[in-house]
């Protein structure tokens, strides 16, 4: 049980505590200065998984830790994630002047995303699930003095209360009749009857709310409009990640006996119906946005009801998440540099009066939709292959039907921008950090579809331990 | 050398668009024509007497876990419709347009839809042809929305949704073919080759249906086709020169590339189900086309007619079980001139309408008449134009639908006699436009119409020389197709 094993939670919590200590004795002239103290343990923490990735893929600290490839991937997004949300962040919390604990609570987020991601017991995943959810809390009603933030925050509160009760009912029925918490222990055949089903959509329902998923999703889109834009870009990205990864694991380790897979695939389909219905008539972007994410999880569900039946559903979840993480920073990034904008109409004529800005947020939109050569293209390519391979067409098809839907709504903004007449004034611009992060999120998803080669190579011998 | 072909006109784009250096619209048709040149000198390094399904081929790998690679080369049928698509964008560059004061953004577009409609035809990866599939509506997208009139916006957001369904239904077809390939790959070759869902009949029935629709929405075939009229209708004339003249073929192209090469044993069986949607799409397109009162409906309508007619002579061609292996080859060839031809013929057409447009903003036929005492130059286009549309012999329209009818009469000897009426149609149709708008008393918006320009003239004059060249000497063009058409029909 080397302690290495969880070098990048490690450094993610010590990291944390410094910026706590020194947002705290800090005075308000050097509280933006946390973001560097974030930003270091960011970069010690990516430096640790570079180190894990070259372990051999295993299931450690006796058996509740999964140090296998998919995970370090998916940490690894979770870091470049939460790297470009602190970058956008001095700059967005620059009137508030005890700001600098903000990025101790994000990188304790990462800490519960980045476990979650590992976790290869119901112990281990209750506690890593529940540490990104009481974070993200926080991060949703960080703006205390504004109704719409505490609301935003409130909301997610309660649905997750009842999420994370669901998961833990889950686990404990898991526990009474496997008789452990470890994912291995799970003997074929045992999860059966009455009990089993209960535990099996208890853990659904449980782990469906932190991936966004229906029927508890509808925190996003009110997190997405209400809570602070950074916390926003964080929130709809960086426990989906995790959650998503967790989900793969956990579920196939529960035996064929209870038909999860279908549960899965119904889930799936509702969550990507539901969100893009939800988005279709929105006049508000960050809404959108917010219903669009939800959209995507059901997307990225696609791969978790396939996972054990086919080579491509791995690597189609990895494209997935790393597509999905990049291009929503992007755009909540565009957001937040033209000062929380939201109402659509305010949009209008952007590509005349901000090209860069609004060429970002249309290449970011577009990869969501799944247009070619963007990261987001590569992303549903594996999956519907993968999808094709596992035995689920019709999911395909209507993941096709969904993404022909949702086409409509992404045009909507980017008719707003680049088709309709120039008529306001010149949004205003917030600091050229979050300029930065948005420039750079995007590049990533062009390069994740033109370099979709080396990515997917990469991804190619992940495993998924602990089932 | 074919990568180039892509690469020029997508750096003429970020040239265009980013440089802001002026003089736009020459710039671009120096683009525009570099790639022109190329595949004219690749015409003459053709060999026609090699054995390889495709010739000049280059290779780089790209995604090789999915066997995917950027893979260009080149056979008779891909030749000549490239070679065509190029000539028509420079054409569609070179005719005048009002670009609303934003022409570096216009020309940007134009090139990048140059740069993925070539790479389309030129691919021989299966992946990258979808990824330029996709493309290719992008750009459209917004030279409609942007420079389009009328509900431009609305047609353009039609237009998208439409055939991005058709593309997405199409890369499901793909992947299921794709998904049974040993080793997984997208090389055409290879998938020619393996024939990969071959002995499955389930499986290959659904994924030749998916692509068949997918590409039929983009062909368009009744009944798939109603994206079409508002695009064409709201879009700037030169744009719709490139719809009609281009985008269109990638329907009909995909469809000998992909299911009638990779699938023979499906395509064989669905056949006639596909040949009757093409007599039903020459029929409906030209009666609808008869009803039309706006100049640029009916021609966009009698667009549906003809890539009817080349799906048809496909469907026949694709009969394999049939035997009659030289009717098929030339139902075939006549199907990839038909191609050839409606670029040439409907994309002067479309232009010419653009023309209108720029004069009177009206495309009402019965606002005009008499046009040819005002407007001799453009009479005298539009009446060859007309022609070899309607099919007259001499013009290049004919040789294209006399193998076409040869080659189904043999197959499908009713479907054949039937699609004939089609012909019937079209030819009262342009007759009566021509002499709605062109004879009688000069009246109407007719009164004050400018001829056309230097610019306008020395375009349609290539174009349509071309018709009347290719109309009287084929035999430069068969040559060509027939070789890539005889390996496909197996009749090599």
């Amino acid at each position: 049980m080397p302690i290495g094993h969880a070098g990048p939670e490690i450094a993610m919590i010590v990291g944390a505590i410094a910026t706590l200590l020194f947002a705290t004795f800090a005075s308000q002239r050097f509280q933006s200065w946390s973001a560097a103290v974030a930003g270091l343990t960011l970069i010690v923490a990516a430096a640790e998984i570079a180190r894990i990735i070259d372990l051999e893929q295993q299931v450690t600290f006796s058996g509740v830790w999964a140090l296998d490839d998919t995970a370090a991937w998916s940490k690894m997004i979770i870091i470049i994630s939460s790297g470009l949300v602190v970058l956008m962040s001095p700059d967005w919390f620059h009137t508030d002047q005890r700001h600098g604990e903000y990025y101790a609570v994000l990188l304790f987020g990462g800490a519960g995303a980045m476990a979650m991601a590992s976790a290869a017991d119901l112990s281990e995943l209750v506690l890593a699930v529940l540490l990104s959810s009481i974070t993200g809390y926080v991060m949703a009603a960080y703006h205390r003095a504004s109704p719409v933030s505490v609301e935003a925050g409130m909301k997610y509160f309660l649905i997750g209360l009842f999420g994370n009760t669901a998961l833990l009912l889950g686990a404990t029925f898991m526990f009474g009749i496997a008789g452990t918490t470890r994912y291995a222990g799970f003997a074929p055949g045992s999860v059966a009857g009455a009990a089993g089903v209960i535990a099996v959509v208890s853990l659904v329902i449980g782990l469906a709310f932190k991936v966004g998923a229906a029927p508890v999703h509808e925190w996003v889109p009110d997190v997405a409009q209400g809570a602070p834009v950074p916390s926003a870009a964080f929130l709809t990205v960086v426990p989906k990640v995790a959650a998503l990864v967790a989900f793969a694991r956990l579920i196939p380790a529960v035996s064929d006996e209870i038909a999860w897979r279908p549960i899965v695939a119904v889930i799936s389909v509702a969550t990507m119906t539901i969100g893009n219905l939800g988005a279709l008539r929105q006049e508000d972007v960050r809404r959108l946005l917010g219903w669009s994410s939800v959209s995507q999880a059901g997307y990225g569900l696609m791969a978790v009801v396939v996972v054990d039946r086919t080579d491509f559903a791995i690597p189609a979840l990895l494209m997935f998440v790393a597509a999905y993480a990049l291009a929503n920073i992007a755009a909540f990034a565009v957001v937040a540099e033209l000062r929380g904008l939201t109402a659509l109409d305010h949009y209008q004529g952007l590509g005349t009066k901000q090209p860069l800005l609004a060429g970002v947020l249309a290449i970011s939109l577009l990869s969501l939709v799944g247009i070619p050569p963007l990261g987001g293209f590569t992303a549903k390519l594996e999956l519907f292959t993968a999808a094709i391979d596992g035995g689920y067409g019709w999911l395909a098809l209507v993941a096709v039907a969904n993404t022909v839907l949702s086409l409509a709504y992404y045009l909507r903004v980017l008719e707003k921008m680049y088709l309709q007449p120039v008529e306001n004034d010149v949004p205003a611009r917030l600091g050229w950090r979050v300029t930065v992060a948005a420039m750079t999120a995007v590049i990533l998803v062009v390069a994740l579809g033109l370099f979709a080669g080396p990515v997917l190579e990469a991804f190619e011998s992940a495993q998924l331990l602990g089932s | 050398m074919l990568t180039l072909v892509v690469l020029i006109p997508i750096l003429g784009a970020l040239f265009v668009g980013l440089a802001k250096a002026g003089h736009d619209r020459w710039v671009a048709t120096v683009f525009a024509g570099i790639p022109l040149v190329f595949l004219v000198i690749t015409w003459t390094r053709f060999d026609f007497d090699s054995d390889a399904m495709f010739q000049l081929t280059e290779t780089a790998t790209w995604i090789p876990t999915l066997g995917v690679g950027w893979r260009m080369g080149v056979d008779g049928i891909s030749l000549a419709i490239a070679t065509m698509s190029a000539l028509i964008f420079v054409a569609a560059m070179v005719y005048p347009v009002d670009t609303k004061g934003r022409p570096s953004a216009y020309y940007a577009w134009m090139l990048f839809l140059e740069a993925v409609s070539l790479g389309l035809f030129l691919t021989t990866d299966l992946l990258v042809f979808y990824v330029f599939f996709d493309l290719s509506l992008v750009g459209m997208y917004f030279l409609i929305g942007r420079w389009g009139h009328g509900e431009s916006q609305l047609a353009a957001m039609k237009f998208f949704v439409y055939t991005l369904a058709g593309s997405l239904v199409m890369l499901l077809g793909i992947l299921a073919l794709y998904t049974a390939t040993d080793p997984l790959t997208f090389d055409m070759e290879e998938l020619i080759n393996q024939q990969p869902l071959a002995g499955n009949t389930v499986r290959g029935g659904v994924a030749l249906l998916l692509i068949v629709l997918g590409l039929a929405v983009k062909t368009p075939l009744f009944p798939v086709h109603t994206w079409l009229p508002p695009a064409h209708v709201n879009a700037p004339g030169p744009v719709s020169a490139i719809l009609a003249g281009v985008l269109l073929k990638m329907g009909t192209y995909g469809l000998i590339r992909i299911p009638f090469s990779m699938m023979r044993e499906s395509f064989d069986r669905f056949a006639l189900v596909i040949a009757i949607v093409g007599v039903v799409s020459i029929l409906y397109g030209s009666l609808v086309a008869l009803g039309q009162t706006d100049l640029k409906r009916r021609i966009a309508y009698t667009s549906v007619n003809h890539m009817g007619y080349s799906v048809l002579g496909i469907a026949a061609a694709g009969a394999f079980a049939s035997g009659n292996d030289a009717a098929r080859n030339l139902a075939l060839t006549g199907a990839t001139v038909e191609m050839v031809a409606h670029g040439l013929i409907t994309g002067s057409l479309f232009l010419m309408a653009g023309s209108f447009w720029q004069r009177t903003q009206s495309y009402v036929m019965d606002e005009y008449g008499g046009l040819s005492a005002s407007a001799p130059k453009l009479a005298t286009a539009a009446v060859v134009a007309a022609f070899a549309s309607l099919g007259l012999p001499g013009l290049v329209g004919f040789v294209a639908e006399f193998q076409i009818f040869v080659g189904v009469f043999a197959v499908f000897p009713v479907l054949a006699g039937i699609g004939l009426i089609g012909i019937v149609i079209t030819a009262v149709l342009f007759l009566q436009m021509l002499q709605k708008i062109f004879f009688g008393e000069p009246a109407g918006r007719s009164l004050s119409f400018a001829d056309l320009g230097k610019a306008e003239v020395a375009v349609l004059a290539v174009l349509l020389g071309l018709v009347v060249f290719l109309g009287i000497y084929p035999r430069w063009l068969l040559a060509l197709i027939d070789h890539t058409a005889a390996v496909l029909v197996g009749a090599a």
